[in-house]
């Protein structure tokens, strides 16, 4: 997970409710779901492959399990998670698709944000021929471990194939919240949403 | 610093029920501590030991340097589990051949040793009686209970008949019970104690003789399904057992890569390798507590009497979990693991887990991986 702000940290926390119950898809080091249990009063576990970051989110006292999401997520019940995050996960999986509609399974709301591939620079580096290698997109084309690239847009019909209630959509820059053509000024794509009928709220 | 174990021996008077509805009378229970409890006692940690350890866990005997604990490189000063901080305690299991009560010692209602008539244990039973243990040492809560493969389902166990006696459940290389496949591996190793003329019905040691040969079959058996396959051919290959001799002997270029055609003598380094590691074993381990131990893996199931819901059976567990697997492990695989903690995640416990990508099979929860160490190490550090 890149957050690298704690302006960031606060505007994702914001959409989660305190006291969730929360999975963190892909938690990396455990920060924020550290953040949310400290701040919000959460509780939660992350699910994580890389030994490096599993060894550090057992020191935080995050409870962290070891898993390939590429496995789905069979060991969780339906609706048993009151937010299923996907904080800069979705653009490394191969079952993209999936994983969303399992996030949508198990929780009773997911959060996604993912590296918005329609953002102004991005398009102008296209533009002059050349993939982008940006603070949020860093890799070259060739070694890049982003298998996906997406778009704010994109995101938006893929939700709507899987009958996803979007219940929040805003684009994320450095340090703020984009609310308006987030799909070109936006480098960070955030969407919450559900896929029950009625929202939570 | 070397770590200076001492053993110990307790003596329970009280009959100790067990599972099967027989009685055990008084019987003894030997252990070892390292560090120090502090003074609200919360700082303890219990260690089960799996199929052939014991309560000598860590550090080496005073007069014995080089009988160094078995899970010494987890447990001392300044290692994953420190004894430092940490009031460590390691027990041996009713059944065993190492100090506690078992079938080689005298059985007071005949004045001859138990043999084949030592009742039969389960892991509920040793539970029983290392809790027994703890009061008397004047522990109420323990922070941790901690083993790995046959010790983690005592860890299991623990959870659920005392969940307010420990804090902390770390479960290693272990299963929510035995797979149809691992009970055949267990009653193959019986058969060939079992079936030992030596044997003579578990009653050997009044004949002043020992199933040697039963014992290395079941040793070897046992040995083949703690490795993995490319560990197995890492080390040993199809090596043949003449070229490594030869080279001890100094032939740089004795290898002559052919065969002996022989149906009987070792062929094969494997081959040699398993004999040595049999006939080490049955030169300390007893016949009947082979039986015995095997027959409590067999048993353990505490999803049974919840209609094999797991979930069901840890409903009442209140300790926060640490479940670790290794990726080779084929005798307890992750997926095994994997049950357990699903089952505590439907009952919405505290679980972390990790899967460790370690090549050496069931063996790694005994062997020094950095991924491993470093989990167990963080792990006790944030407490």
């Amino acid at each position: 997970m890149i957050l690298d702000s704690s302006k960031q940290i606060e505007i994702l926390a914001n959409l989660i409710p305190p006291n969730s119950r929360v999975l963190d898809l892909g938690c990396g080091d455990g920060a924020f779901l550290e953040y949310l249990i400290r701040e919000r009063g959460c509780f939660g576990y992350g699910i994580e492959l890389d030994d490096e970051n599993v060894g550090i989110c057992v020191k935080r006292g995050v409870h962290v399990l070891q898993l390939d999401l590429e496995q789905g997520l069979k060991l969780f019940e339906d609706q048993s998670f009151d937010v299923v995050l996907q904080i800069d996960t979705l653009q490394h999986l191969k079952n993209a698709e999936i994983m969303l509609k399992e996030t949508a399974r198990v929780g009773k709301m997911g959060v996604v944000t993912f590296p918005n591939f329609a953002h102004w620079p991005n398009r102008l580096s296209v533009l002059n021929g050349r993939m982008p290698v940006t603070k949020h997109l860093p890799y070259e084309w060739y070694d890049t471990p982003n298998i996906r690239v997406a778009t704010f847009k994109d995101f938006q019909s893929l939700a709507a194939k899987n009958q996803l209630h979007i219940l929040e959509a805003f684009g994320m820059n450095d340090n703020q919240r984009i609310g308006y053509f987030s799909n070109f000024r936006a480098s960070t794509a955030v969407f919450k949403f559900t896929a029950q009928i009625t929202s939570p709220e | 610093m070397t770590l200076i174990a001492e053993a110990k021996k307790m003596h329970f008077q009280e009959p100790l029920p067990l599972q099967s509805g027989e009685v055990l009378g008084s019987y003894d229970l030997a252990y070892e501590t390292y560090g120090q409890l502090n003074p609200d006692k919360s700082n303890a940690i219990l260690i089960c030991h799996a199929l052939n350890a014991s309560h000598h866990v860590a550090g080496v005997y005073e007069n014995e340097p080089n009988n160094v604990g078995w899970w010494d490189n987890m447990i001392g000063p300044g290692k994953p589990i420190d004894t430092n901080r940490f009031f460590v305690i390691g027990v041996n299991n009713l059944g065993s051949c190492f100090g506690s009560t078992g079938p080689k010692d005298l059985n007071p209602n005949t004045n001859e040793a138990y043999g084949a008539d030592f009742p039969v244990l389960t892991v509920e039973d040793w539970v029983d009686s290392q809790e027994r243990l703890v009061s008397a040492l004047g522990i109420e809560c323990l922070l941790a209970v901690m083993g790995g493969s046959l010790g983690g389902m005592q860890v299991l166990s623990w959870s659920i008949r005392f969940p307010s006696r420990l804090e902390h459940a770390v479960v290693i290389a272990s299963a929510p019970n035995l797979t149809a496949e691992n009970i055949a591996f267990n009653e193959v190793a019986r058969r060939a104690i079992v079936t030992d003329p030596q044997f003579h019905e578990g009653h050997f040691y009044r004949y002043g003789v020992v199933p040697h040969r039963g014992l290395r079959i079941a040793r070897m058996i046992g040995h083949i399904t703690y490795l993995s396959d490319d560990v197995m051919n890492t080390r040993f290959g199809r090596a043949l057992q003449r070229d490594k001799l030869a080279l001890q002997e100094g032939h740089s270029n004795a290898q002559d890569q052919k065969y002996h055609y022989t149906t009987q003598d070792v062929e094969f380094q494997i081959e040699s390798y398993l004999r040595y590691q049999g006939d080490k074993f049955a030169d300390y381990f007893d016949a009947n507590t082979y039986l015995l131990i095997t027959r409590a893996l067999d048993y353990f199931d505490p999803a049974k009497q919840h209609g094999g819901n797991l979930s069901q059976a840890l409903r009442q567990t209140k300790a926060k979990f640490l479940i670790i697997s290794f990726t080779t492990d084929w005798r307890f695989s992750p997926a095994r693991s994997q049950e357990i903690v699903k089952a505590l995640l439907d009952n919405r416990c505290a679980v972390t887990y990790a899967n460790i990508n370690a090549p050496h099979g069931h063996d790694a929860f005994l062997l020094e991986d950095a991924r491993y160490m470093t989990v167990v190490k963080n792990y006790f550090e944030q407490l």
